[in-house]
């Protein structure tokens, strides 16, 4: 099993599924279609766990598990793919999240659309993958926008509310972001043309370019800009919250946990190798966007009147710590930020899918309707507990492994600044408490007074996010020991090292 | 007036063992607890029935084992009493390493029997108190949990552990004040209980942080090891960033305004969590930390200066109020005061604090108990007003509470006596400011226990029509007789053949006091100024007093009664202004982003309609834009390839 094409077929997998969910009749019942995409995401984790005990830790930093077959010959695009310990983390992350997603939403959709839902989140699954394993350009570009399609729908079908305002708001903003990135592939591509003679997208010949500071500006302007409105910071920020608030919260899940990572992703994957001059010169303008994030999130959850929209702010916060230890260029800042990565993705889903249990049940996600859930479910309102915790980063949980790591090694480069995005800790404590405080204590609410507990199945589908989160909490390094080749290699690609200790400093 | 310091000073150097024998089995000491509150949590109702009882017995076992691994302690040489266990490596990215390690020394040791003990007597008590609730199986969940975490931050050897433990503690007692869901008000004490200890995280954070930056490790060891090298300047912000940490846990002046609150809380809670153990964790982390301490005489300031004003603020609210567990709270705040300003005497005293730290738990947590029995028999009355001569019908509790009573105000041979004595004799060497809060303190003390246990025991009967106090159940009583047993003797036994002192010398360095004044005019000092703050209060409630507090008083009760404006400073600083942001925020992000955004799709749609007249919907007219855009800047990109 050695030799098999692992992360093409990770790839194809889901993407049969989804095509085979499709074509199934809805005479067939839902029940059916529904354990047959359940079905599919299972043995995408299982394809995937296979493919991570290829993985050899530690050993190098090279790309792992690379194909590479010959695509648009013309323009020299290859479907390539490959991992590093990020890839592989986020792999994991794709392929544990969607069988969650999928068991959490069982009883989201109407009956004779559910087939299409499924379908839709597989295929989703696919293309979210081919953009985490392509270590080509082009390819890479071609899945960042296809990505769009499925979570269109997903979002314009099955959400709620202003849907279909919300998702075409989310798909202007990625159209402008796309088009954007589109020009500056095109460039590098033009650029490697006119330097080297060969025109191509491969990721690492072109990380080797060396390409002028002034053309690395424009570049990473373009590059930063899709990829922020992917993430999204601020200010670019304000797709989000109106999709999360019109999608269900499994779809909301899938946004924020998975596709908006992709965002944060490929600054690490590409940004930073591609342009490394001009990102440590630009960093300060990162780094202060990350800041203001951070703030600018946590604030306006604080004043968010839905649950949902105040869960999308938590994460514009959470993007924003993501990004400030990418730009501090320390090993520790960029670990945790990768680090970070999977956990936001855990906390997301802990919090998301446990108040959409909620919102499920009242028929509606403004907080004001919802008050004294403790009395009346129990359960349910330990679950938001705990994601509400997670979103805090309590010491324990991986949410806190992850957030230290970054303001850690922030603080080693910048103390200052370090210092600042640390006080997000309390307002972060003051949005996720009240949040549980207005919806679970007190005397129950009309809308929560007849409602029943979280059923077996939807405690099954939390509890790997749980037992991950407590788990990553005290055992952290497995992951680290993924992830730190590849901080270290985009240290080296970035030409920067870590800052010796203070004492240190005096006797070199 | 730091004259004629150095006396003795025992060596410090406590060089650090891997744990081998029955010291591999540390973690076990965490790992029971952890285990009670996991099946109590997980299990469900399923463990209704028996889960009080594996809550109660779990601590029990932790204790024995604690017993068994001091007297382990005991039996090695004063210099190897430091034993290590690293468990796994936690974090390793490039410089940054941290193992999952446990560190069992005098100090930590100290703390395990305290909490376990205490712990345990108060989880006894507990199956009393909580005996009719519904939910009492969560509780004792809670009340695991919180052990665990609390052994937890004691135990770990290094400062980013601790800050699991920290967070542990913090995690159980929001859990545990917010514990009655359906009250508001315990909901918003638990939430302002967390958020106010968050600000002190922030603290403990930075201080976390700086410490990797300036030495590249953050376990004690590494820390004791390098602190020397460290310029004056990072020393002293670490000290102080620690400080803002054990300010929030310890509730310390300007972070003291949840303690009160948290009240809300059932009373067990309030007699292990609130004045026993968690609240005392800031002092640990102080005397943990004094490699860096030592070093900076401006952090040790600063430690001084924030205690001072505790002790005397918290004495002050205490003489205010008519809520018992209040009153009570607030002198845990001045009490722990004592204990802060001596830890930043330094080695002075560090034991002292210390001392005082564990003879306090015994006292204020058996207080607790007695007003958790008071409160039992007064269907959950709290309003002092409404008690008067109980001591009639509730012997046990009352004698118990005497006890404590007597301790607190340090009467000889009581165990205050011992440990607040020698924390105003420190505080006199270190200054004469210092000695004379301390001393003031020990008066205000005198005054408001004196008021207290008078207007719950003695003066006249002003019970609610439907009260009908007894006695509390065996459960209940028998843990307060153990803990009156321990305030009565423990300052003895701590200074007896000075064992505390040598005890704890290892860790935290020792040096002998030397007051401007002798001691034995000093402790005259103290009992005079004691004895007066009896006799005002004897004068004041001894036989009638008044059903409702009086309203004509003096501007000092009333700001007393007002926690000294602390709510009306936080809200005025911190939430009005908060609010104002927040409200700011989403003004600009109504305005200026989302304007912006509505503003580039006009102009889109605008465009897509000079192109396409017909209106379809609006995706295609967007997507066409873009394929419009996408054509433009392909032929950019050729034209700028010219």
């Amino acid at each position: 099993m050695n030799n098999l094409p692992y992360l093409s077929l990770l790839i194809l997998l889901p993407l049969l599924g989804s095509l085979v969910v499709f074509a199934l009749p809805a005479a067939l019942g839902a029940v059916r279609v529904k354990t047959v995409g359940m079905f599919v995401s299972i043995a995408v984790f299982v394809l995937f766990v296979f493919a991570a005990l290829q993985f050899e830790t530690g050993t190098s930093d090279e790309f792992q598990l690379v194909e590479s077959y010959s695509w648009i010959t013309t323009f020299g695009v290859n479907w390539a793919v490959g991992i590093d310990g990020l890839g592989l983390v986020m792999l994991g992350l794709v392929s544990i999240l969607v069988p969650v997603v999928m068991l959490a939403a069982w009883q989201d959709v109407a009956e004779d659309a559910v087939g299409k839902f499924f379908g839709l989140v597989l295929l989703l699954q696919s293309v979210v993958i081919a953009v985490f394993v392509a270590t080509d350009l082009f390819m890479f570009y071609i899945f960042f926008e296809l990505m769009l399609i499925p979570m269109y729908f997903l979002i314009g079908r099955y959400g709620n509310g202003d849907r279909r305002k919300a998702a075409v708001k989310f798909l202007i903003f990625s159209l402008l972001g796309g088009l954007i990135l589109l020009a500056g592939v095109i460039t590098v591509w033009v650029q490697s043309l006119r330097l080297t003679g060969v025109g191509t997208f491969d990721l690492q010949f072109l990380s080797t370019l060396g390409l002028d500071l002034q053309s690395q500006r424009w570049l990473f302007v373009a590059f930063f800009i899709a990829f922020a409105i992917k993430a999204p910071l601020v200010p670019v920020h304000s797709w989000l919250p109106d999709a999360a608030q019109s999608a269900t919260p499994a779809v909301a899940v899938l946004l924020i946990g998975i596709l908006d990572k992709v965002g944060t992703y490929a600054m690490l994957r590409f940004l930073l190798p591609l342009f490394p001059d001009a990102s440590v010169e630009l960093a300060p303008v990162a780094l202060t966007l990350a800041t203001l994030s951070i703030f600018y999130g946590a604030v306006m959850a604080i004043g968010s009147k839905d649950i949902k929209r105040l869960m999308a702010y938590i994460s514009i916060s959470h993007f924003g710590f993501i990004v400030l230890g990418i730009f501090a260029f320390t090993t520790q800042g960029i670990s945790g930020a990768m680090f970070y990565m999977f956990s936001h993705g855990l906390s997301t889903a802990a919090l998301f899918l446990a108040a959409g249990y909620l919102i499920q049940r009242t028929g509606s996600s403004e907080i004001s309707m919802h008050a004294g859930a403790f009395q009346v479910t129990p359960l349910l309102a330990g679950l938001v507990l705990f994601g509400a915790l997670s979103s805090v980063a309590l010491p324990g949980l991986a949410s806190f492994i992850a957030e230290f790591t970054v303001l850690l090694g922030t603080f080693a480069r910048y103390p200052l600044l370090a210092g600042i995005a640390t006080l997000g800790i309390v307002v972060a404590a003051v949005y996720a408490l009240w949040l549980y405080q207005r919806t679970m204590t007190g005397h129950p609410s009309d809308a929560v007074s007849k409602i029943k507990d979280v059923t077996g199945r939807e405690v099954v589908a939390l509890s790997p996010i749980i037992a991950l989160t407590i788990a990553l909490g005290f055992v952290p390094q497995p992951a680290f020991d993924l992830l730190n080749p590849t901080s270290e290699k985009v240290m080296q690609q970035v030409s920067q090292v870590d800052p010796e200790a203070l004492i240190e400093e005096g006797n070199e | 007036m730091s004259n004629l310091i150095t006396l003795e000073k025992i060596d410090a150097a406590l060089s650090s063992q891997v744990a081998t024998g029955a010291f591999s089995n540390i973690w076990l000491l965490i790992a029971l607890p952890l285990l009670g509150a996991l099946v109590l949590l997980l299990g469900g109702n399923r463990t209704n029935s028996f889960g009080p009882f594996l809550a109660v017995l779990l601590p029990i076992a932790s204790f024995g084992f604690a017993v068994y691994l001091w007297l382990e302690l005991l039996a090695l040489p004063s210099d190897a009493r430091s034993q290590n266990q690293v468990l796994f490596d936690w974090i390793n990215i490039g410089s940054f390493q941290v193992p999952f390690g446990l560190q069992l020394d005098p100090l930590s040791m100290s703390f395990v029997l305290l909490i376990t003990g205490v712990g345990s007597l108060i989880h006894i008590y507990s199956l009393g108190y909580m005996d009719h609730d519904p939910g009492k199986r969560r509780f004792f969940g809670y009340l695991n949990l919180f052990v665990a975490a609390m052994l937890l931050l004691v135990l770990a050897d290094n400062y980013l552990l601790l800050y699991v433990g920290w967070e542990g503690v913090g995690l159980a007692s929001y859990l545990l004040i917010g514990y009655y869901q359906h009250k508001p008000s315990a909901a918003t004490a638990a939430k302002k209980a967390f958020v106010v200890n968050r600000v002190g995280d922030v603290g403990l954070s930075i201080a976390i942080m700086l410490m990797f930056f300036a030495f590249h490790t953050v376990t004690f060891a590494g820390i004791s090891e390098k602190a020397e090298q460290g310029s004056a300047t990072i020393l002293f912000l670490i000290g102080v960033f620690l400080l803002i940490g054990a300010a929030g846990k310890s509730a310390q002046v300007p972070l003291q305004s949840w303690l009160l609150d948290a009240m809300e809380g059932p009373t067990p809670v309030s007699a292990l969590i609130h004045a026993a153990t968690m609240v005392t964790a800031g002092v640990y982390l102080i005397v943990r930390s004094n490699a860096i301490y030592d070093l900076s005489a401006g952090a040790q300031n600063a430690v001084i200066v924030v205690g001072i004003i505790t002790l005397l603020a918290g004495a002050i609210i205490g003489m205010a109020k008519d809520d018992i567990k209040k009153a009570l709270a607030a002198s845990t705040m001045s009490q722990i005061g004592y204990m802060v300003l001596a830890a930043g005497l330094g080695p002075i005293g560090y034991v002292y604090a210390i001392m005082h730290l564990l003879t306090h738990g015994f006292f204020k947590a058996g207080m607790f108990l007695g007003a958790g029995s008071v409160m039992h028999a007064m269907n959950d009355e709290v309003d002092m007003r409404k008690y008067g001569a109980l001591r009639k019908v509730m012997l046990v509790t009352f004698a118990t509470f005497f006890v404590g009573y007597l301790a607190i105000l340090g009467v000889p041979p009581f165990a205050g006596f011992y440990s607040k004595d020698l924390i105003i004799e420190a505080a006199f060497d270190r200054s004469l400011i210092a000695g004379i809060a301390t001393l003031l303190g020990a008066g205000i003390t005198a005054f408001y226990m004196s008021r207290l246990v008078l207007m719950t025991f003695f003066s006249n009967k002003r019970w609610e029509d439907d009260a009908h106090p007894h006695e509390s159940p065996l459960s209940m009583t028998a843990p307060m007789v153990i803990l009156a047993v321990g305030s009565v003797a423990s300052g003895f036994l701590f200074t007896f053949n000075d064992s505390l002192k040598k005890w704890l010398a290892p860790v935290t360095g020792y040096q002998t006091p030397e007051p401007p004044i002798a001691i034995p005019i000093l402790i005259a000092m103290t009992l005079t100024t004691v004895a007066i703050g009896v006799g005002i209060a004897i004068a004041l409630y001894r036989k009638e007093v008044a059903r409702v507090a009086p309203i004509n008083v003096s501007i000092f009760t009333k700001a007393a009664r007002r926690d000294l404006y602390g709510d009306a400073i936080n809200e005025n600083v911190f939430m009005r202004p908060g609010q104002q942001v927040v409200s700011a925020t989403k003004n600009i992000d109504n305005s200026v982003v989302e304007g912006f955004v509505r503003f580039v799709s006009r102009l889109i749609l605008g465009m897509s309609n000079v192109v396409r007249t017909s209106q379809t919907g609006y995706t295609r007219n967007y997507a066409l834009a873009m394929l419009l855009g996408v054509a433009l800047m392909l032929v950019l990109a050729a034209i700028v390839r010219l």
